[in-house]
């Protein structure tokens, strides 16, 4: 999988033509909107220290100048390995982190004594570790976009990555709490001080898996029918593979005490299957197990007991928060009361008061930004992940190959279905689950695998939207096992 | 593969737009809501950075801010602790104010609609003005005596109540109940000690959080023998009517005798009206009761302020503390006509007849201030911030005339020979002349009576100076005298604070 496999996307061969690339790679308008996007957040330190503090300090921009300096870096990189990648996708994803260490310095100014706040180190805290995870996510990411040329290379290792997968979603499920539980949710693995959330990475590794599964299958899966009430329902046989990733799923969500987690998946590989087939049934059948499941295990949760119990707690909070306000309802409660304090404008950034919700540098980052953005501002943000979301389908369209599609669609949509879990959970539109907020949140896991996410889906745009003359991925022979795709039938555009 | 992605691009789209609408309905419509929510600590913090304003009783401050120069940069503290608890109520960080704290929050605080003019005042100065301040009609000698005589009465009450108003303009001059708290704990900045002292008195089984002078209701026993001998006077009856009596009285549709608390009270089988009412003569007054008829009785219940619901004690205009209805309750046989054994059970103040301690200081109040009940009140008035500007003083006015002139002076000497010459001569204050009922109610099978005095003080000239009502649950024997014993007390020192001797 580097460039010896791929030698076309080598970067020798890339620099051949630099008339055609120059013309349509827009790395400068990526360029430019990356600095647009760290003036915002230049501009969104200083409103903090103004308000915190009641003045600007001189070294206000040092956090946005260094995270701009990663980025450009990132930049480069992209101009170098993958010149014809999406343009909007760095410039979106470095302004939602920005905005994240942004407010997470906030939430340090907010908890340091009033005395020392002006003198708070840059890079102390919990801003500033989130300030090198980015650093160390950027690199990973650069680094994957390095060694991974083309995409389709990833399905080479499609059987090793699914059990990868499969495994770090087991990990936390199968040790003892102590090494697996915080806050109630067993999603962690922590040695000494550090601890990791495999589940973040497995959701990369699991779609890489689908994808490439879905691809040999694809045709079985959708040709193969019978008829029931207007809809094509697959074969019994056929719902094998399904079946054991419901299981999964609903195995996380009784063991992992994770609603958000199990929901993430199961929704990500129904809708890679549906990509896949074109089938609706899928989602009629996806939607009904998943939901099925849940209802049973509330059901479950309220008589029985035992290992439904933590779920059927979650619903009845999110049916009722203000029924215990003080005590179970009490986070959501406070998220709520957080967002409704910031009304439409907010109080400005820096005018809020974070250190009265709970979880605000983690799952309630997005109400704690939201009571000093307001409604207009969290709309902005939305619009940012949904950009992002919707360039990463786009990148689907446009690339040629079934396996680029399905992951990077697959990809996509694991994207906004996260912002959507954890968003709709804190804002009461779903029950709530410890789900990170990707880029806003603090925590190293979260950062890297959504900076792969990115990276990956960076390299099929670049794929998808290379000249076929300069050597795009449908163009030439590959060799080795993305050979096995050949088998995949030609992708038809439909109109 | 293309279609089916285009249509998740539109799922994704419906998913985002489902947060956008949420989100709408939780920043725009539910903000306002969530903003000002008892839950919500920025409130507080809010609230907490401005100096809140002084609650004053007679030039003391009885509810001060300090500055801490914490997260929350002022503590609020009581210094006068549990006397004053009831009457001032408390401000704590998480929950629910109670008492005036609450009820005059928006002035103390300083976000009152009339301290605009302080607060555009500081938009150009950059100061902080504080909250304003309030001042309370309490005496300070009354309140002291009443908590301190209540505290330490003779017969061993746990629970009771005081309250005493000025009968010419409805101002409270002592407001306790019994047990009290200590409000500051309650307050202090470390929620989870002070949620731990609030559960502590939440479970208390005495309630001391509770304001029984405004809010518990009891049977009055005799001190609603005042009600039914204002109903007798109204309907034709004199003072000297003599009214049938008797050791003992069986109501035609009961076989539970009623009976005198004493054999030598009114053996005879007749007495006149004032002798009935000196003695506390259950008989006469049962007799009495079902000759005039529940109608009347109820009525006359009402006209003295018995079943409302809405009275509130703060300033004279709107809000305060919520006053609980006094009621006569039914006294109907199944079958919908009147039912005598009730009837004349309710006359005495048993049966379903329950009353505030509030209630019986206003009955008391009415006779003694020549028929006229004056709405009682609190907040004396409110001063700004920098105590030049007042924006309120209270401006006494009626709440209704129970009974006529001629009606109150006849029940007025029926009243002051009670202390003279019956049940409540414990009650006397040397050179005033005081007038008053004292009421022994049962309880209930097994517990012991709870101990009444309702009453009222006035000056050689016959102005009245202060009414007032001392209850003692479940005092048992000799609960009346000691409660009549106690209302003296509270009396003399209003009548010390107002410039009498």
């Amino acid at each position: 999988m580097t460039a010896a496999a791929v030698p076309a996307a080598s970067p020798a061969s890339t620099g051949e033509q630099p008339g055609v690339r120059l013309a349509r790679s827009r790395r400068n308008a990526e360029l430019s909107l990356l600095l647009l996007a760290m003036v915002l957040v230049a501009a969104y330190a200083a409103t903090v220290e103004a308000n915190v503090l009641d003045t600007v300090t001189t070294d206000f921009w040092v956090p946005a100048a260094t995270l701009g300096l990663v980025f450009l870096g990132l930049h480069l990189v992209i101009r170098w390995l993958a010149p014809f990648a999406d343009p909007a996708l760095l410039p979106a994803v470095a302004l939602l982190n920005g905005i994240g260490v942004g407010f997470l310095r906030r939430y340090d100014l907010a908890q340091a004594a009033p005395e020392e706040r002006e003198h708070l180190a840059i890079f102390a805290g919990t801003g500033g570790r989130q300030l090198a995870w980015t650093l160390g996510a950027v690199v990973l990411a650069a680094g994957l976009l390095a060694i991974m040329r083309d995409h389709r290379s990833l399905s080479r290792y499609a059987y090793t990555l699914g059990l990868a997968g499969i495994v770090l979603v087991m990990i936390p499920a199968v040790l003892p709490a102590r090494f697996s539980e915080i806050n109630n949710a067993k999603l962690w693995i922590r040695i000494g001080g550090f601890s990791i959330q495999p589940g973040e990475f497995a959701k990369l590794a699991l779609l890489a898996f689908f994808a490439y599964y879905l691809v040999r299958k694809r045709e079985v899966l959708s040709l193969a029918s019978r008829r029931l009430l207007g809809v094509d329902f697959p074969r019994g046989r056929d719902l094998g593979p399904v079946l054991v990733v419901w299981l999964i799923s609903l195995l996380v969500l009784v063991f992992e005490k994770d609603l958000g987690t199990s929901l993430l998946y199961f929704g990500m590989f129904v809708v890679t299957l549906y990509i896949a087939t074109e089938r609706v049934s899928w989602l009629l059948i996806g939607l009904v197990l998943f939901f099925g499941g849940a209802y049973l295990a509330y059901v479950l949760g309220s008589t029985v007991g035992g290992p439904f119990a933590n779920f059927y707690l979650r619903a009845e909070i999110w049916l009722d928060p203000f029924g215990d306000p003080y005590d179970k309802g009490y986070q959501l409660v406070q998220g709520l009361l957080t967002l409704g304090s910031g009304g439409l404008f907010g109080a400005g950034p820096g005018g809020g008061q974070p250190t009265l919700l709970p979880e605000v540098q983690t799952d309630f980052i997005f109400a704690g930004i939201g009571e000093e953005i307001g409604l207009f501002g969290l709309s902005a943000l939305l619009v940012v992940y949904l950009l992002i979301v919707e360039r990463g389908l786009r990148a689907a369209l446009a690339v040629r190959d079934s396996f680029g599609k399905l992951l990077a669609g697959g990809l996509a949509f694991t994207l906004g279905l996260q912002v959507f879990v954890i968003v709709g959970g804190i804002s009461k539109l779903i029950p709530l689950t410890g789900q990170t907020t990707p880029f806003l949140s603090a925590g190293g896991s979260s950062l890297m695998a959504n900076w792969l996410l990115i990276a990956v889906l960076l390299r099929v745009s670049d794929g998808a939207r290379r000249p076929v003359a300069a050597g795009g991925p449908a163009a030439r022979p590959a060799g080795g096992p993305p050979e096995q795709l050949h088998g995949a039938p030609t992708e038809v555009i439909r109109p | 593969m293309n279609a089916p992605l285009r249509r998740v691009g539109v799922v994704v789209m419906i998913l985002f737009g489902l947060l956008f609408a949420n989100l709408n309905w939780i920043q725009a419509y539910k903000a306002d809501e969530y903003r000002n929510s008892d839950y919500n600590g920025r409130v507080q913090v809010a609230e907490y950075d401005r100096k809140r304003g002084n609650i004053e009783v007679g030039g003391t401050a009885y509810a001060i801010s300090k500055d801490t120069g914490g997260k929350l940069r002022f503590l609020r503290t009581y210094p006068g602790g549990a006397e004053y608890a009831h009457v001032l109520g408390y401000q704590p960080v998480n929950g629910t104010s109670t008492g005036i704290e609450r009820t005059e929050n928006q002035f103390l605080a300083g976000t009152s609609d009339q301290l605009i003019g302080d607060r555009v005042k500081d938009m150009f100065t950059g100061n902080k003005t504080g909250g304003g301040n309030v001042l309370l009609t309490l005496s300070k000698r009354a309140q002291d005596t009443a908590f301190k005589q209540l505290r330490d009465n003779q017969v061993g009450a746990t629970r009771g109540a005081a309250i005493a108003i000025d009968p010419r303009t409805g101002a409270v001059q002592a407001l306790v109940s019994m047990p009290s708290f200590d409000p500051n704990p309650l307050v202090s900045h470390d929620t989870t000690a002070a949620s731990k002292a609030y559960n502590k008195l939440e479970q208390d089984k005495d309630r001391p959080l509770a304001n029984r002078a405004l809010s518990e209701v009891l049977p009055p026993g005799s001190t609603f023998k005042v009600v039914m001998s204002a109903a007798a006077l109204e309907s034709g009856y004199t003072k000297q009517t003599r009214i049938p009596a008797g050791a003992s009285w069986t109501p035609p549709t009961s076989g539970t005798p009623i009976k005198n608390a004493a054999d030598s009270i009114c053996p005879q089988d007749e007495v006149t009206l004032i002798q009935a009412l000196t003695e506390s003569c259950n008989t006469g007054y049962a007799q009495l009761g079902v000759k005039l008829g529940a109608d009347k009785v109820k009525e006359k219940a009402r006209q003295f302020g018995f079943e409302q619901d809405d009275l509130t004690v703060g300033q004279l205009g709107e809000g305060g503390l919520p006053v609980a209805a006094s009621r006569t309750g039914e006294m109907t046989a199944p079958d919908g006509a009147t039912d005598p054994a009730a009837l004349a059970q309710s006359s005495i103040g048993q049966r379903d007849v329950r009353m505030t301690p509030l209630q019986g200081a206003l009955i008391a109040a009415s006779v003694a201030n020549g028929g006229s009940q004056m709405r009682p009140y609190l907040v004396k008035q409110l001063l700004a911030p920098d105590r030049t500007t007042s924006y309120y003083t209270a401006k006494p006015r009626e709440l209704r005339q129970p009974v006529s002139g001629q009606v109150a002076a006849d029940l007025r000497d029926m009243m002051v020979s009670v202390v003279e010459n019956g049940t409540g001569k414990s009650a006397r204050i040397q050179g005033y002349t005081v007038g008053g009922k004292t009421g022994t109610a049962q309880s209930g099978p097994g517990t012991p009576d709870h101990g009444w005095f309702i009453g009222f003080a006035l000056d050689r000239n016959g102005t009245p100076i202060s009414a007032v009502c001392v209850e003692l649950e479940q005092a048992g024997s000799g609960g009346s005298h000691e409660a009549a014993r106690i209302a003296g007390k509270i009396m003399a020192a209003a009548i010390a604070d107002s410039g009498g001797r």
